[in-house]
């Protein structure tokens, strides 16, 4: 019987929420690398048993855990527990939380405009590839693209993102200069996307070689040039596999749409109550269909009214409809963070999203009803959702 | 032999349930101990110093014999009785480090 497997990133470690396609009734395991800070997991596209995560602490940096099993037992890639911690030739194994920058890292833009060296913090976002489950790309801050191609054992930059000629102009927003978001195009392996904040959307069209900025149409009122090249501080983009040229955006300010692969955009927000927030998500059957869940305002990390309200829109943005059915609609203060949304691909699409204030709520109606699956975790910092057979 | 305490999360990586006890060629310094103890648990590495510069990561400490040793220079020998194995060498994750 097919079912769903949420995984949850929290400031104090992983869970995996589970249930079959019914999704009233949920297994909830972990915490998983209890009291790391769990920016991300996520599924392997072609082997649903291959996951990986990316856990790190102020204290100890950054390590990449995966599960060849579907989550029950984990392991830094290339050193799994009870194997030799040396290659035969000797050669230590643990390279897999090595992100080290290509060549010289040189400056970007610190807040204060003084020049900062790339210093590399943490992995905010990975993305397995479509096809291979042994590679998998890695968004990190300070902002770079990195792969693996030999399942998370060694780590490689692709330098032509961060050594763009904006490059050394790029600063970070508060949440710092991350790279949080990578799509790839289903229908051609060479174009991705990617957004940075605070620098905008870029695109490559041979594999990660080459990038240009893709933010004409953005509008930001933070910085000089409210429609620089770059600068702007997108949080989310999303697509939907059938429509890869459609992309919807979810930026500091505005929701926007592009229906040419980000050569231009334009704005969508229509009647949304606010339009800060920071997840976008898109229907899993219905390509037009979009959620957002406004946030009062960039200093207001909080719903408006202190109702927690998703907003769908079923014409591709622009009219937008509150659904509260089960969502705290009186003094609700919580936040929902840029990967913390995710939609499942059952025949009635399963949205899911998670809250500053630990609680998972699910949706098995495509937003009509929602209810918690989970009420008191850690802060969720993402949540991704994987359809099992 | 050297005594290592690590702190928790890093017993957890290395899976160990105990203090570390590693043979150390030459002197003991906080440089020997540590390339030691990653070659042990490689898992480890990057996790106490960077992985290119071999620096202390900021919200890491060392201490010995009740000593602060975190200051001290990577090739400075380590106390006696660290050395000789009658006191650990002890990893701690500092208080200034978390949230």
């Amino acid at each position: 019987m097919s079912g769903v497997r949420v995984l949850v990133g929290t400031r104090k470690g992983a869970f995996i929420l589970a249930s079959d396609a019914k999704r009233d009734q949920w297994n909830v395991d972990g915490p998983l690398f209890g009291g790391w800070e769990i920016y991300h997991l996520k599924g392997s596209p072609a082997d649903p048993n291959r996951l990986y995560a990316s856990q790190t602490s102020g204290w100890f940096g950054q390590i990449i855990q995966r599960s060849d099993d579907g989550g029950k037992t984990w392991h830094q890639p290339g050193t799994p527990p009870g194997e030799p911690t040396t290659a035969p030739d000797g050669t230590p194994k643990g390279e897999s939380n090595k992100f080290v920058y290509d060549g010289d890292p040189g400056t970007h833009q610190w807040y204060d405009g003084t020049l900062r060296p790339w210093e590399f913090k943490r992995v905010w976002h990975l993305e397995p590839s479509l096809t291979d489950p042994d590679t998998v790309y890695a968004g990190v801050e300070d902002a770079a693209l990195f792969r693996t191609t030999d399942g998370g054992q060694t780590w490689q930059e692709l330098p032509g993102l961060r050594g763009h000629s904006s490059g050394a102009s790029w600063a970070p927003g508060a949440g710092g200069l991350c790279l949080h978001t990578i799509l790839q195009d289903p229908s051609n392996p060479e174009r991705l996307f990617i957004a940075i904040s605070a620098a905008g959307a870029f695109r490559t069209e041979d594999a990660g070689k080459t990038w240009r900025p893709i933010n004409r149409g953005l509008h930001s009122l933070y910085i000089p040039d409210p429609t620089a090249e770059v600068g702007h501080c997108v949080h989310r983009i999303a697509m939907h596999p059938s429509r890869p040229n459609v992309l919807f955006m979810q930026k500091h300010w505005d929701v926007m749409r592009s229906d040419d692969a980000g050569e231009s955009w334009h704005e969508i927000s229509g009647n949304l109550p606010s339009d800060f927030g920071y997840p976008i998500e898109i229907h899993s059957h219905e390509p037009d269909t979009i959620y957002v869940v406004p946030i009062k305002s960039d200093s207001e990390h909080y719903p408006p009214d202190g109702k927690l309200r998703v907003y769908r829109s079923r014409t591709g943005g622009n009219e937008w409809e509150p659904l509260t059915n089960g969502l705290p609609q009186r003094d609700c203060y919580v936040n929902v963070l840029r990967d913390a949304m995710a939609v499942d691909t059952l025949d009635s699409c399963g949205v899911y999203f998670g809250t500053s204030g630990g609680q998972v709520y699910a949706s098995a109606d495509a937003g009509d009803s929602w209810s918690p699956i989970v009420r008191d975790l850690p802060a969720v910092v993402s949540v991704e959702v994987q359809t099992l057979p | 032999m050297i005594r290592v305490v690590l702190p928790v999360h890093l017993r957890t990586l290395a899976h160990v349930d105990r203090e570390v006890t590693l043979d150390v060629q030459g002197e003991a310094t906080q440089r020997s101990v540590l390339d030691a103890l990653e070659a042990s648990y490689p898992m480890l590495r990057g996790t106490i110093r960077d992985h290119v510069t071999q620096q202390r990561r900021a919200f890491v400490r060392f201490f010995a014999c009740g000593e602060d040793l975190s200051h001290e220079a990577a090739d400075v020998p380590l106390p006696a009785a660290v050395a000789r194995g009658t006191e650990p060498f002890l990893v701690v994750g500092a208080i200034a480090g978390g949230s």
